[in-house]
Protein backbone atom coordinates (compact mmCIF):
# COMPACT_ATOMS: atom_id res chain seq x y z
CA UNK A 1 0.00 0.00 0.00
CA UNK A 2 0.99 3.24 -0.11
CA UNK A 3 2.01 4.35 3.27
CA UNK A 4 4.79 1.04 3.10
CA UNK A 5 6.20 2.38 -0.12
CA UNK A 6 6.25 6.26 1.66
CA UNK A 7 7.91 4.73 4.69
CA UNK A 8 10.20 3.43 3.09
CA UNK A 9 11.24 5.94 0.19
CA UNK A 10 11.78 8.06 4.18
CA UNK A 11 14.35 5.41 5.24
CA UNK A 12 15.78 5.69 2.03
CA UNK A 13 16.68 9.38 2.13
CA UNK A 14 17.01 9.17 5.79
CA UNK A 15 20.14 6.96 5.18
CA UNK A 16 21.17 9.26 2.10
CA UNK A 17 20.93 12.33 4.45
CA UNK A 18 24.52 13.25 5.54
CA UNK A 19 24.33 16.49 7.78
CA UNK A 20 26.34 19.15 6.95
CA UNK A 21 29.35 19.19 9.16
CA UNK A 22 29.27 21.97 11.06
CA UNK A 23 33.33 23.30 11.50
CA UNK A 24 33.48 25.86 10.02
CA UNK A 25 34.45 28.60 13.51
CA UNK A 26 34.87 32.63 13.34
CA UNK A 27 37.09 34.39 16.16
CA UNK A 28 36.73 37.76 16.57
CA UNK A 29 38.89 39.63 19.25
CA UNK A 30 38.84 42.64 19.97
CA UNK A 31 41.02 45.39 21.69
CA UNK A 32 42.71 48.72 20.29
CA UNK A 33 45.05 50.06 18.55
CA UNK A 34 46.62 51.54 21.23
CA UNK A 35 49.37 50.67 23.85
CA UNK A 36 50.40 51.40 27.01
CA UNK A 37 47.62 49.33 28.85
CA UNK A 38 49.30 46.74 30.39
CA UNK A 39 47.82 42.81 29.53
CA UNK A 40 44.81 44.42 27.31
CA UNK A 41 45.88 43.10 24.09
CA UNK A 42 48.31 39.80 24.88
CA UNK A 43 45.16 38.50 27.07
CA UNK A 44 43.21 38.20 24.09
CA UNK A 45 46.02 36.65 21.64
CA UNK A 46 46.29 34.38 24.76
CA UNK A 47 42.66 33.31 24.86
CA UNK A 48 42.60 33.23 21.61
CA UNK A 49 45.80 31.38 20.22
CA UNK A 50 44.68 28.41 23.26
CA UNK A 51 40.71 28.39 21.65
CA UNK A 52 42.35 28.18 18.28
CA UNK A 53 44.72 25.01 19.15
CA UNK A 54 41.71 23.28 20.78
CA UNK A 55 39.37 23.97 17.99
CA UNK A 56 41.72 22.97 15.62
CA UNK A 57 42.62 19.65 17.14
CA UNK A 58 38.76 18.55 16.68
CA UNK A 59 38.66 19.27 13.43
CA UNK A 60 36.94 22.77 13.07
CA UNK A 61 38.03 25.79 10.35
CA UNK A 62 38.72 28.31 12.20
CA UNK A 63 38.71 32.08 10.57
CA UNK A 64 40.27 35.07 12.69
CA UNK A 65 38.56 38.52 12.64
CA UNK A 66 41.44 41.09 14.22
CA UNK A 67 39.41 44.16 15.78
CA UNK A 68 42.04 46.75 16.18
CA UNK A 69 45.81 47.01 14.98
CA UNK A 70 47.13 45.53 17.99
CA UNK A 71 44.79 42.48 17.54
CA UNK A 72 46.27 42.08 14.21
CA UNK A 73 49.74 42.36 15.02
CA UNK A 74 49.67 40.22 17.75
CA UNK A 75 48.27 37.35 15.74
CA UNK A 76 49.12 37.66 11.99
CA UNK A 77 52.79 36.61 12.95
CA UNK A 78 51.58 32.96 13.53
CA UNK A 79 48.22 32.82 12.50
CA UNK A 80 47.98 34.83 8.99
CA UNK A 81 47.34 32.35 6.78
CA UNK A 82 43.78 32.12 9.14
CA UNK A 83 43.10 35.48 9.13
CA UNK A 84 39.74 36.82 7.21
CA UNK A 85 39.74 40.41 7.66
CA UNK A 86 41.42 42.83 10.26
CA UNK A 87 40.18 46.38 11.29
CA UNK A 88 42.29 49.30 12.17
CA UNK A 89 42.59 52.90 13.22
CA UNK A 90 38.92 52.65 15.38
CA UNK A 91 38.42 56.36 16.30
CA UNK A 92 40.01 57.38 19.99
CA UNK A 93 36.58 58.60 20.97
CA UNK A 94 33.81 55.86 22.78
CA UNK A 95 32.28 53.40 19.87
CA UNK A 96 29.58 54.27 18.21
CA UNK A 97 26.56 52.29 16.51
CA UNK A 98 27.77 53.54 13.47
CA UNK A 99 31.45 52.20 13.53
CA UNK A 100 29.98 48.75 14.27
CA UNK A 101 28.18 48.97 11.99
CA UNK A 102 30.68 49.39 9.31
CA UNK A 103 32.44 46.22 11.27
CA UNK A 104 29.52 44.18 11.15
CA UNK A 105 28.60 44.73 6.80
CA UNK A 106 32.27 44.02 6.37
CA UNK A 107 31.67 40.74 8.10
CA UNK A 108 28.58 39.37 6.16
CA UNK A 109 29.76 40.68 3.15
CA UNK A 110 33.50 38.98 3.24
CA UNK A 111 31.27 36.01 1.94
CA UNK A 112 32.50 34.02 4.80
CA UNK A 113 30.27 31.52 5.95
CA UNK A 114 30.47 30.28 9.36
CA UNK A 115 28.69 27.86 11.71
CA UNK A 116 29.61 29.17 14.90
CA UNK A 117 31.69 31.87 16.12
CA UNK A 118 32.81 33.91 19.17
CA UNK A 119 33.80 37.21 20.45
CA UNK A 120 37.33 37.44 22.27
CA UNK A 121 37.17 41.00 24.38
CA UNK A 122 37.97 42.50 27.93
CA UNK A 123 34.60 42.69 29.71
CA UNK A 124 35.04 45.93 32.54
CA UNK A 125 34.86 45.11 36.40
CA UNK A 126 35.98 47.54 37.78
CA UNK A 127 38.60 50.61 37.70
CA UNK A 128 41.74 48.25 38.72
CA UNK A 129 39.86 44.57 36.95
CA UNK A 130 38.71 43.52 33.99
CA UNK A 131 37.93 39.84 32.53
CA UNK A 132 38.99 38.84 29.26
CA UNK A 133 35.45 36.93 28.49
CA UNK A 134 33.60 35.62 25.40
CA UNK A 135 30.60 36.40 23.29
CA UNK A 136 28.66 33.63 21.05
CA UNK A 137 27.49 34.89 17.66
CA UNK A 138 25.11 32.71 15.75
CA UNK A 139 24.47 32.09 11.69
CA UNK A 140 21.61 31.97 10.53
CA UNK A 141 21.17 28.30 10.41
CA UNK A 142 22.17 28.11 14.15
CA UNK A 143 19.70 30.34 14.75
CA UNK A 144 16.68 29.10 12.55
CA UNK A 145 17.31 25.41 13.96
CA UNK A 146 17.23 26.32 17.64
CA UNK A 147 14.83 24.22 19.66
CA UNK A 148 12.88 27.21 21.17
CA UNK A 149 12.57 29.28 17.46
CA UNK A 150 9.81 27.02 16.69
CA UNK A 151 7.40 29.01 19.01
CA UNK A 152 8.18 32.38 17.09
CA UNK A 153 5.67 33.47 14.26
CA UNK A 154 8.44 34.82 11.90
CA UNK A 155 9.26 35.04 8.85
CA UNK A 156 12.07 33.90 6.73
CA UNK A 157 13.89 37.27 5.86
CA UNK A 158 13.26 38.89 9.36
CA UNK A 159 15.61 36.03 11.22
CA UNK A 160 18.02 36.96 8.55
CA UNK A 161 17.05 40.95 9.48
CA UNK A 162 17.27 39.64 13.15
CA UNK A 163 21.06 37.63 12.76
CA UNK A 164 22.77 40.42 11.11
CA UNK A 165 21.57 42.98 14.12
CA UNK A 166 22.21 40.60 16.70
CA UNK A 167 25.71 40.33 15.44
CA UNK A 168 26.54 44.20 15.33
CA UNK A 169 24.82 44.23 18.72
CA UNK A 170 27.17 41.54 20.45
CA UNK A 171 29.94 43.96 18.43
CA UNK A 172 28.87 47.17 19.83
CA UNK A 173 28.51 45.40 23.43
CA UNK A 174 32.15 43.89 23.76
CA UNK A 175 33.60 46.77 22.17
CA UNK A 176 32.16 49.31 24.39
CA UNK A 177 33.41 47.08 27.11
CA UNK A 178 36.91 46.28 25.71
CA UNK A 179 37.34 50.36 25.51
CA UNK A 180 36.07 50.54 28.75
CA UNK A 181 38.36 47.87 30.39
CA UNK A 182 41.11 49.66 27.76
CA UNK A 183 40.84 52.98 29.72
CA UNK A 184 41.19 51.82 33.12
CA UNK A 185 43.66 49.40 32.13
CA UNK A 186 45.78 52.52 30.84
CA UNK A 187 45.01 54.40 33.58
CA UNK A 188 46.62 51.87 36.50
CA UNK A 189 49.36 51.22 34.33
CA UNK A 190 50.53 54.41 34.04
CA UNK A 191 49.54 55.40 37.46
CA UNK A 192 52.74 53.02 38.36
CA UNK A 193 54.69 54.02 35.64
CA UNK A 194 54.51 57.89 37.42
CA UNK A 195 54.81 56.12 40.83
CA UNK A 196 57.87 54.45 39.33
CA UNK A 197 59.46 57.60 37.89
CA UNK A 198 59.28 59.67 41.30
CA UNK A 199 60.60 56.96 43.03
CA UNK A 200 63.52 56.87 40.19
CA UNK A 201 63.44 60.91 40.43
CA UNK A 202 63.76 60.81 44.25
CA UNK A 203 67.14 58.50 44.26
CA UNK A 204 68.75 59.77 41.00
CA UNK A 205 68.25 63.38 43.12
CA UNK A 206 69.86 61.42 46.19
CA UNK A 207 73.03 60.29 44.03
CA UNK A 208 73.15 63.68 42.65
CA UNK A 209 73.59 65.29 46.17
CA UNK A 210 76.13 62.88 47.09
CA UNK A 211 78.07 63.53 44.63
CA UNK A 212 77.68 66.85 44.23
CA UNK A 213 78.96 67.44 47.86
CA UNK A 214 81.81 64.76 47.33
CA UNK A 215 82.86 66.89 44.66
CA UNK A 216 82.81 70.20 46.68
CA UNK A 217 84.49 68.35 49.50
CA UNK A 218 87.07 67.08 47.15
CA UNK A 219 87.88 70.85 46.04
CA UNK A 220 87.80 72.19 49.01
CA UNK A 221 90.07 69.77 50.96
CA UNK A 222 92.83 70.09 48.02
CA UNK A 223 92.28 74.22 48.44
CA UNK A 224 92.92 73.64 52.13
CA UNK A 225 96.22 71.46 51.98
CA UNK A 226 97.44 73.79 49.18
CA UNK A 227 97.33 76.91 51.76
CA UNK A 228 98.36 74.95 54.14
CA UNK A 229 101.32 73.28 52.39
CA UNK A 230 102.56 76.99 51.09
CA UNK A 231 101.95 78.78 55.00
CA UNK B 1 4.01 42.16 31.00
CA UNK B 2 7.58 43.46 30.85
CA UNK B 3 9.41 45.11 28.08
CA UNK B 4 13.05 45.95 27.99
CA UNK B 5 13.82 48.69 24.83
CA UNK B 6 17.08 49.35 24.71
CA UNK B 7 18.46 53.11 22.59
CA UNK B 8 21.67 54.12 21.69
CA UNK B 9 21.85 56.64 24.24
CA UNK B 10 20.29 54.31 26.78
CA UNK B 11 17.66 52.25 28.68
CA UNK B 12 14.32 53.74 28.81
CA UNK B 13 12.52 50.47 30.59
CA UNK B 14 14.16 47.60 32.11
CA UNK B 15 12.30 44.83 33.12
CA UNK B 16 9.34 47.62 33.77
CA UNK B 17 5.65 45.93 33.84
CA UNK B 18 3.13 47.75 31.36
CA UNK B 19 0.17 47.40 30.00
CA UNK B 20 0.52 48.21 25.96
CA UNK B 21 3.44 48.54 23.60
CA UNK B 22 2.34 49.80 20.14
CA UNK B 23 5.40 49.50 17.39
CA UNK B 24 6.13 50.50 13.71
CA UNK B 25 7.54 47.34 12.23
CA UNK B 26 8.26 45.93 8.31
CA UNK B 27 4.90 44.53 8.46
CA UNK B 28 2.64 47.09 9.47
CA UNK B 29 1.90 48.75 13.08
CA UNK B 30 0.60 46.31 15.90
CA UNK B 31 -0.01 47.02 19.88
CA UNK B 32 1.14 44.02 22.06
CA UNK B 33 -0.39 42.94 25.16
CA UNK B 34 0.14 40.59 27.73
CA UNK B 35 0.12 36.73 26.06
CA UNK B 36 0.60 38.03 22.43
CA UNK B 37 1.65 35.13 20.43
CA UNK B 38 5.27 34.61 19.97
CA UNK B 39 7.14 36.97 17.51
CA UNK B 40 10.23 38.66 16.19
CA UNK B 41 10.00 41.62 14.02
CA UNK B 42 12.09 44.32 12.46
CA UNK B 43 11.45 47.64 13.49
CA UNK B 44 10.46 50.41 10.78
CA UNK B 45 11.24 54.27 11.45
CA UNK B 46 8.04 55.45 13.56
CA UNK B 47 6.75 55.68 16.48
CA UNK B 48 6.83 53.75 20.18
CA UNK B 49 3.97 54.00 22.56
CA UNK B 50 3.93 52.68 25.75
CA UNK B 51 1.07 52.42 28.26
CA UNK B 52 1.59 51.87 31.19
CA UNK B 53 -0.77 50.27 34.06
CA UNK B 54 -2.00 53.69 35.55
CA UNK B 55 -3.02 54.76 31.71
CA UNK B 56 -0.02 57.12 31.39
CA UNK B 57 1.70 56.97 27.86
CA UNK B 58 4.86 58.09 26.67
CA UNK B 59 6.24 58.22 22.61
CA UNK B 60 9.22 57.50 21.79
CA UNK B 61 10.78 57.79 17.89
CA UNK B 62 12.38 54.59 17.11
CA UNK B 63 15.09 54.59 13.78
CA UNK B 64 15.40 50.64 13.62
CA UNK B 65 16.20 47.53 15.26
CA UNK B 66 13.93 44.50 16.45
CA UNK B 67 11.29 43.27 18.61
CA UNK B 68 10.59 40.05 20.41
CA UNK B 69 7.91 39.16 21.50
CA UNK B 70 8.50 35.81 23.97
CA UNK B 71 6.20 33.58 25.13
CA UNK B 72 6.10 34.41 28.91
CA UNK B 73 4.85 37.76 27.87
CA UNK B 74 7.86 39.82 28.07
CA UNK B 75 9.13 42.19 25.01
CA UNK B 76 12.83 42.86 24.02
CA UNK B 77 12.75 45.98 21.83
CA UNK B 78 16.32 46.91 20.55
CA UNK B 79 16.29 49.89 18.69
CA UNK B 80 19.00 51.72 16.66
CA UNK B 81 18.44 54.87 17.78
CA UNK B 82 15.58 55.84 20.38
CA UNK B 83 14.64 59.38 21.67
CA UNK B 84 11.84 61.07 23.05
CA UNK B 85 9.96 63.07 21.05
CA UNK B 86 11.24 66.68 22.71
CA UNK B 87 14.55 66.15 20.82
CA UNK B 88 13.16 66.52 17.51
CA UNK B 89 12.37 69.25 15.35
CA UNK B 90 9.63 69.26 12.92
CA UNK B 91 10.77 71.83 11.06
CA UNK B 92 14.26 70.12 10.32
CA UNK B 93 12.24 67.01 9.60
CA UNK B 94 9.89 68.58 6.80
CA UNK B 95 13.08 70.13 5.62
CA UNK B 96 14.52 66.92 4.88
CA UNK B 97 11.81 65.33 3.69
CA UNK B 98 11.58 67.61 0.76
CA UNK B 99 15.06 67.49 0.21
CA UNK B 100 14.90 63.90 -0.08
CA UNK B 101 11.76 63.97 -2.13
CA UNK B 102 13.61 66.34 -4.56
CA UNK B 103 16.72 63.48 -4.51
CA UNK B 104 14.82 60.76 -5.79
CA UNK B 105 14.20 62.53 -8.63
CA UNK B 106 17.59 62.48 -9.72
CA UNK B 107 18.44 59.26 -8.53
CA UNK B 108 20.49 57.09 -11.30
CA UNK B 109 20.47 53.31 -9.65
CA UNK B 110 18.32 51.26 -7.73
CA UNK B 111 20.67 51.54 -4.87
CA UNK B 112 20.48 55.16 -4.38
CA UNK B 113 17.15 55.12 -5.38
CA UNK B 114 16.27 52.46 -2.46
CA UNK B 115 18.43 54.35 0.05
CA UNK B 116 16.57 57.61 -1.41
CA UNK B 117 13.29 56.18 -0.81
CA UNK B 118 14.04 54.60 2.81
CA UNK B 119 14.92 58.89 3.62
CA UNK B 120 12.02 59.63 2.91
CA UNK B 121 9.53 56.69 4.59
CA UNK B 122 12.08 57.53 7.76
CA UNK B 123 11.25 61.70 7.54
CA UNK B 124 7.28 60.73 6.77
CA UNK B 125 7.45 58.72 9.68
CA UNK B 126 8.92 61.63 11.65
CA UNK B 127 6.52 64.41 10.74
CA UNK B 128 3.68 62.32 11.19
CA UNK B 129 5.02 61.67 14.37
CA UNK B 130 5.58 64.95 15.81
CA UNK B 131 2.49 66.89 14.46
Amino acid sequence: NIQKITKSMQMVAAAKYVPEDKNKYLLIGVSSDRGLCGAIHSSIAKQMKSKVATLTAVGKEVMLVGISDKMRGVLYRTHSDQFLVAFKELRRKPPTFGDVSVIALELLNSGCEFDDGTINFNQFRSVISYKTEEKSIFSLNTIANAESMSIYDVDADVLQNYQEYNLANSIYYSLKGSTTSEQSARMTAMDNTSKNASEIIDELTLTFNCTHQAVITKELTEIIFGAVALD
Amino acid sequence: MPPSPVGDPGVFFNGANVRQVDVPTLTGAFGILAAHVPTLQVLRPGLVVVHAEDGTTSKYFVSSGSIAVNADSSVQLLAEEAVTLDMLDLGAAKANLEKAQAELLGAADEATRAEIQIRIEANEALVKALE
